[in-house]
């Protein structure tokens, strides 16, 4: 079956000749006319659009928005603070920096519904630090919005004021997840806080509740505003609603972003004939469909099982190729849609180096503050180097195995399932390349076989 | 510490951004690195004292953070993505062809004091692999030959300024 055609919401104007990054731009392009609108209705409306809409956050948990809006303590009398979670750096996900660079109004704009459908009065966008241009370009983008009335006090002649300002980060992979970024945010080390009781939704930013929304997240709360949350239901399929980009790296022809309708797509037309299929003379060896740290999958192997489709129950036999992107499918088969950042690894690539470059990542970045993690991130790497530059053992499949197995669920926040899943999958699926690693390494690599570690 | 007029008043102004002083913690480490072009050790104390914290709570964000370094550094910072989807398309020979360039290792001040050269992990750029950020730079698909031309670029640079 030929793959769709793209359907950009979000992604529409983004390297569109002629297209630029300033407010009057936006302004031809019909901006803020969304915002003009939704602050003549109540809030809660625009509450129920978002809920109605099944929207799910696009920052790698897929937790439906409605959902996490409902959750905010709105009897406190504290304020309520708004979050634009900008600190992309699963590796593999490259989507929210084009939006931000290119059409950083769209952010806003989102934003600012968000912000007033929620009652907010303060909203921060936390940026990663390594996109200092970013960040100029948000202030920049904020300091027209604001001149033109759609930032700051009594907006477009109303009642109501909010005002944003940009944070930036400073290379830290931990700042993603929301309560280590609340952390930072307060200005302390990104330690994630425990839950309970640190719901960001009742005790976040300065202990006042908080909402914690990704780029691209709030860019679709603003395409929800505009066209009501029973047409956003309309567009991809039942329970995985609206479009999602898919950042594709690694060893395809055609590596890029590519927005399609949520689970009309298969993984095989996806890398195929969107991506123009392998390498010349390359066949695909793996893919890990959803940022890094979510489990990789391997050419040639069958998932079965019976999934539910509408109110029946039908059996499935799927091969990688046949895997509907969407979040339920790739939880079906045992790893995650995550951040949309599909990672492609063709047959010139040795598993057990590949692994080693993901566990020297994610030691890098623990946090330190959980002692599974912090030792046992460290250790995978120390393990899989170890196996790469110095003695390899047949052994040492089992003794990461029993290290990774070690850390998940004993930890405060996900990293610790981020970290361990990796070496997990690999073990999982590869065994027996990493069995045989001792001696394969012996017998001289490919010419063209990239230095991974 | 001397810090130009214009960072004082930066710093002054970011401040007003949070209902917290110590939130501007970040940011005035930010500021202060992008003028001294490192964290010098009396900045410690300095924003502690600025911001009503103790110099501990400076110190430790100091140390978490990868961005702040506590040395100076060459005239050009070039971090090269080290990260699986860069080092799939060639990024250790990336890094590889700056070091052999500038005649140095990574982690180290060139010895003409030009470039840093460093790796660092994912700079979400992954589709344009491998990429390098020179300074506030991105620059996307920089195999050998790309590296050899940034560099020579650089060295320009320097020597019209000399």
């Amino acid at each position: 079956m030929p793959a769709p055609a793209q359907r950009r919401l979000i992604f529409a104007h983004i390297d569109e000749p002629g297209y630029t990054n300033d407010l009057a731009c936006y302004l031809r392009h019909g901006g803020y006319e969304v915002l003009k609108k939704a602050v003549t209705r109540k809030p809660e409306e625009l509450i129920d659009e978002v809920k109605k809409s099944g929207l799910r956050g696009r920052g790698g948990a897929g937790f439906p928005c409605g959902v996490k809006w409902g959750l905010v303590d709105r009897k406190s009398g504290k304020p309520i603070y708004l979050i634009v979670n900008a600190d992309e750096s699963e590796p593999g996900t490259f989507k929210d920096r084009y939006i931000m660079h290119q059409d950083p109004h769209q952010l806003i704009e989102g934003t600012m519904i968000s912000c007033f459908a929620n009652n907010v009065k303060q909203a921060y966008i936390y940026i990663r630090g390594e996109m200092p241009h970013g960040a100029r370009i948000l202030e920049k983008a904020i300091a027209e919005a604001r001149a033109a009335n759609f930032v700051g006090p009594n907006i477009l002649g109303t009642s109501y004021s909010c005002e944003i300002f940009v944070h930036r980060g400073a290379g830290a992979y931990i700042c993603g997840e929301e309560t280590g970024l609340i952390e930072s945010l307060e200005g302390k080390r990104a330690n994630p806080r425990i839950k309970p009781p640190y719901f960001p939704a009742v005790l976040g930013l300065y202990q006042c509740p908080t909402i914690v929304n990704n780029v691209e997240t709030l860019c679709h709360v603003k395409y929800i505003a505009e066209h009501g949350g029973e047409a956003y239901t309309k567009i991809g399929t039942p329970g995985n609603t609206g479009t999602r980009i898919f950042c594709v790296s690694g060893h395809v022809q055609r590596p890029g972003y590519y927005e399609f309708e949520a689970g009309r797509i298969t993984l095989g037309q996806l890398l195929n004939e969107v991506c123009g299929g392998p390498l010349p003379g390359r066949t695909f060896k793996a893919v890990i469909p959803g940022g890094s740290s979510a489990k990789i999958m391997r050419f040639g192997e069958r998932y079965k099982g019976k999934r539910k489709v509408g109110a029946e129950m039908v059996d499935y036999d799927w091969g990688v190729e046949d895997v509907p992107m969407d979040f339920d499918s790739l939880a079906m088969i045992g790893t995650m849609g995550g951040s949309g950042g599909v990672i492609v690894m063709d047959d010139s690539v040795n598993m057990v180096e590949a692994l080693a470059n993901i566990n020297a990542f994610y030691s890098h970045e623990s946090c330190g503050q959980c002692t599974p993690c912090r030792e046992g991130a460290l250790w995978m790497k120390k393990i899989t180097t170890r196996m790469v530059h110095g003695h390899a053992r047949p052994e040492d499949a089992a003794l990461l195995k029993s290290v990774a197995d070690q850390i998940p669920g004993r930890t405060i926040c996900a990293f610790g399932e981020a970290c361990s899943w990796p070496t997990q999958s690999f073990i999982a699926k590869f065994g027996d390349e990493f069995k045989q690693y001792p001696e394969a390494k012996k017998t001289a690599k490919p010419a063209d076989a990239p230095a991974l570690i | 510490m001397n810090l130009k007029s214009a960072t004082l008043q930066a710093i002054d102004e970011v401040i007003t951004h949070y209902p917290s002083k110590r939130s501007a913690t970040l940011p005035l480490l930010h500021l202060i690195q992008e003028d001294v072009g490192y964290i010098p050790e009396d900045a410690i104390p300095w924003i502690a004292a600025k911001l009503e914290i103790q110099p501990i709570n400076v110190y430790e964000v100091v140390t978490f953070y990868p961005m702040f370094r506590r040395k100076p550094i060459g005239r050009r910072h070039i971090k090269v993505c080290r990260t699986l989807s860069c080092a799939l398309l060639g990024g250790y020979k990336t890094c590889a062809a700056f070091e052999q360039e500038f005649n140095t290792h990574r982690g180290e001040v060139s010895p003409d004091g030009e470039v840093t050269i460093d790796f660092v992990e994912c700079l979400a750029s992954c589709g344009t692999a491998p990429v390098v950020l020179i300074d506030d730079d991105l620059h996307e698909k920089v195999d050998g030959a790309k590296a050899k031309q940034l560099s020579d670029q650089i060295k320009q640079e320097a020597a019209t300024r000399r």
